[in-house]
């Protein structure tokens, strides 16, 4: 076993620490670009640390680009989404595991296409029957697509724990007097906080970055989500690079900032929404 | 408790609002797409019904090039299965035989998968950016100024300039994928295989890679069918320009739609979306099974 590996070790170590340089860099950019002015981007300085820190693009960013406006769209969206998409999949995972009848497993596969079925599908239907309904430019006309796609991934997550509490658990509620609401509501949903976590994470992040439904059912500038309105930024700001530079670091550092703490959780929330799929 | 269980009204409340959700909004809306392909339709005004002539100009009309929106994306499909993934298992494999750091490599690859699209595009046009972005001033600074190029502007190099941030982006989700995989082999197996002597390179080969073939046909999976559904980062960088060069169909039917009021046209090309994404599933799982 220990034939001379050393060369080749240190091949791969120089491969993984070229590939992070590559993954690290653009981020690295983005932050260092924020902070500096035009002329220090524009070739005084082009990849250096700032020479002087220009906080101001990040005030500039903050007041004149509406961000905290579209942060705040895009967090109730993803919050209002998180939620809509755990009530009605953990009823749905508690008919499915628990509930006893017959086409459970068909019914199962059947919220499992959703796993496949791209968003494009219903983009003209979902579009007109909004406007219909009065509905595009409503933090609804999000709200809603965001929930039923994130459904199936939620479904499969749920299953895989709740299949792990255990029926004597139901039975002694059920002998305790426990209605079928008092089993679903007192004692498996409390026991299913991962499963809510994963799921949790998983859809945040998959409506907080979300751009072609966003740009399509929204057109009024005060409900745009972040990613809307970072792209409707920069095509204002198109010389300015210190602010665009500020408000891509503003879109992105919640999402880095969560990850930084729970980096685990959410390499794990990807993980099961791949894996038997 | 199986009576309380076996409740038809139980049943029903508890499934009803997944059911109203994805019906609604997933199951039903492929069947009106459909519907709405058959017709001339600018979205508001009367649907004059034209049968199949929307996929018939389709195939056929140069003017709209859903023919080499559609290859676009399938060189990008297979970009991704050929050069995205081998990366990717690479990675993989190496940060599963317990190389130092290896949560580091792992959590910082993965990364850019969780930026906003919109944020990475941005950052890719300030660095292709012909006058100021890093990709010319690096490629002058070492003296190769004829290299440097407008590089989403020219049509011989934008679209080979979109693909490398929309490979670069997913490289490492692919990469977690295959590492939780590799990660799931039983370390005796590993340690059995050693003890034969075998070298790293042939317990990846022999003892690995067979038992994450599954992930692999899943990989394959999200490559290809995310290859034909491809949006975000392409309507950022190009929005299909300069010249179509880098029209893929997502692009080209939110063009249809909202640019054209062609909603029948647009919806034409998402129904063919749906139906390529699952006969590629389908087909690559044909191929993983034929192999076993």
């Amino acid at each position: 076993m220990k034939r001379n590996r050393k060369p080749a070790e240190i091949i791969i170590y120089v491969g993984l620490i070229f590939w992070m340089i590559i993954n690290l860099f653009p981020v690295y950019w983005m932050f260092t670009f924020s902070l500096k002015s035009n002329a220090e981007i524009f070739g005084e300085n082009v990849i250096g640390l700032p020479h002087e820190w220009r906080w101001s693009n990040y005030t500039s960013a903050l007041n004149t680009g509406n961000m905290p406006r579209y942060f705040f769209n895009s967090a109730v969206v993803a919050i209002a989404t998180i939620l809509i998409t755990l009530v009605v999949a953990l009823m749905a995972t508690f008919a499915l595991t628990r509930l006893v009848w017959k086409q459970k497993k068909n019914l199962n596969k059947f919220f499992m296409l959703g796993l496949t079925i791209p968003i494009h599908a219903s983009i003209v239907p979902v579009y007109v029957t909004l406007s219909r309904l009065h509905l595009l430019n409503t933090y609804w006309a999000l709200i809603i697509p965001y929930s039923a796609f994130s459904l199936s991934m939620a479904i499969l997550v749920c299953t895989g724990f709740m299949n792990e509490i255990p029926r004597e658990l139901d039975e002694s509620a059920c002998i305790d007097g426990c209605s079928v609401w008092g089993i679903f509501l007192r004692i498996i949903v409390p026991l299913m906080k991962p499963a809510v976590a994963t799921v949790g994470i998983y859809t945040f992040l998959q409506c907080w970055n979300e751009l072609m439904f966003a740009n399509i059912f929204i057109s009024k500038s005060s409900l745009r989500t972040l990613p809307v309105g970072v792209q409707a930024l920069s095509g204002q700001y198109t010389t300015e690079w210190g602010p665009i530079g500020a408000a891509l670091v503003l879109a992105t550092f919640p999402t880095l900032f969560i990850y930084i703490f729970l980096s685990k959780k959410i390499q794990e929330s990807f993980i099961a929404g791949a894996i038997k799929g | 408790m199986n009576v309380m269980y076996s409740k038809k009204r139980h049943i029903l409340i508890f499934l009803l609002p997944a059911l109203i959700l994805f019906c609604g909004v997933l199951i039903a809306p492929i069947g009106v797409s459909a519907y709405f392909s058959l017709f001339d339709w600018n979205g508001f005004g009367a649907k004059t019904f034209i049968g199949l002539s929307n996929y018939r100009e389709l195939f056929t009309s140069n003017a709209i090039g859903f023919i080499k929106a559609l290859r676009n994306s399938l060189l990008l499909a297979a970009l991704s299965v050929f050069l995205q993934l081998p990366l990717a298992l690479g990675l993989a494999l190496v940060l599963g035989r317990k190389v130092k750091g290896e949560r580091v490599f792992l959590s910082v690859y993965f990364m850019p998968v969780l930026i906003s699209t919109v944020v990475i595009g941005q950052l890719w046009l300030k660095i292709y950016n012909p006058e100021y972005g890093i990709l010319n001033v690096f490629l002058r600074s070492i003296g190769l100024d004829n290299l440097a190029k407008i590089w989403l502007g020219t049509k011989q190099t934008a679209l080979g300039a979109v693909f490398v941030p929309v490979l670069w982006q997913y490289v490492g989700y692919h990469m977690l994928l295959m590492y939780a995989g590799v990660k799931s082999v039983p370390t005796e197996l590993r340690e059995a295989a050693m003890l034969d002597g075998a070298s790293n390179w042939q317990i990846d080969r022999y003892i690995v890679l067979p038992y994450i073939k599954a992930i692999l046909r899943v990989s394959v999976i999200f490559a290809v069918t995310g290859s034909l559904k491809s949006f975000d980062l392409i309507y950022v960088l190009t929005n299909g320009g300069p010249l179509h060069a880098t029209e893929v169909p997502s692009t080209l039917m939110i063009n249809m739609l909202f640019l054209r009021n062609r909603y029948g046209m647009g919806s034409t090309i998402a129904v063919l979306l749906i139906i390529l994404c699952f006969a590629f599933a389908l087909l690559i799982g044909a191929v993983f099974r034929e192999e076993e």
